[in-house]
């Protein structure tokens, strides 16, 4: 390879981000928070697949990226739209709180 | 010059990243997660990914992150950022998150030997006609050949997504 970064560094870049996208979706209690560690994760996947495809010299890599996006899009509207629903119907964005399911 | 335009976009990604989960303000985190998209960004462009740095900046943050501080704003999150900020079972959650990343981790150390085969798809890229055709082009081609089912169902999800946000979103249909 001509470049001057292996592979393996993307890679252990993309798993740290990753790992941060889990704690944070795990930690936090804002909804909104939760959303935003979903798109982290996201954006470690992408990184990858873009990797691999670098490496392998190939652009399948970068259309499943390019999927992963399209879809990444149609989530985040869709969740928004219920996170607005949610709020207006309960007043919180607190996920301690939104537990009628458990009841 | 590659190296450092590496550390200084990974510098970028983990320090947007970190304050993303750490903010006690929804805005706040949203600009992080912005600086951190940036950076994402700037590794597509490292890896001649033009295509994905162009989608990223108009997608990423043009649309979705302008969508999420849209949210923000219509959602009233002053009391929220007052109160305590993670929940209950952090210790659960701390545990999990490493797990997890341990495990990614793991599983790359030992498929490291498989990264071998990236010669052979090089030899089947220099049989093809194009010299060097760009990064976009050479996406249309497949995208337009191999993948036109997927991307046409992305299409159809889509509309979907738009009227069922619109349904959601609406008082009475």
């Amino acid at each position: 390879m001509m470049t001057g970064v292996p592979l393996s560094w993307y890679l252990i870049l993309s798993v740290v981000l990753f790992s941060l996208g889990v704690a944070g979706f795990l930690f936090r209690r804002n909804i909104i928070t939760i959303f935003m560690s979903i798109e982290l994760m996201l954006n470690a996947v992408n990184l990858s697949f873009v990797s691999f495809s670098y490496e392998l010299k190939s652009v399948n890599g970068h259309l499943y990226t390019l999927f992963v996006m399209v879809v990444a899009a149609a989530e985040a509207a869709v969740g928004l739209a219920i996170i607005l629903t949610v709020f207006k119907n309960r007043g919180t964005l607190n996920v301690d709180e939104l537990n009628s399911l458990k009841n | 010059m590659e190296t450092f335009s590496f550390y200084a976009f990974a510098v970028l990604v983990l320090g947007g990243a970190i304050l993303t989960i750490t903010r006690r303000s929804a805005v706040h985190s949203a600009i992080s997660l912005i600086v951190s998209l940036v950076g994402v960004a700037g590794l597509y462009l490292l890896q001649q990914a033009e295509f994905l740095f162009a989608v990223q900046i108009v997608l990423y943050i043009g649309g979705i992150m302008v969508l999420f501080l849209f949210v923000i704003m219509l959602v009233n999150l002053d009391e929220a950022a007052k109160e305590r900020q993670f929940n209950g079972q952090w210790l659960i959650a701390l545990i999990c998150a490493t797990v997890v990343g341990l495990q990614v981790a793991w599983f790359m150390t030992k498929g490291a030997g498989a990264l071998k085969l990236a010669q052979v798809p090089v030899a089947a890229a220099q049989t093809g006609a194009p010299v060097s055709p760009g990064n976009v082009e050479a996406i249309a081609d497949v995208l337009f050949s191999e993948y036109l089912l997927p991307f046409e169902v992305a299409s159809v999800l889509l509309l979907v997504a738009v009227v069922g946000s619109v349904v959601m979103a609406k008082k009475r249909i």
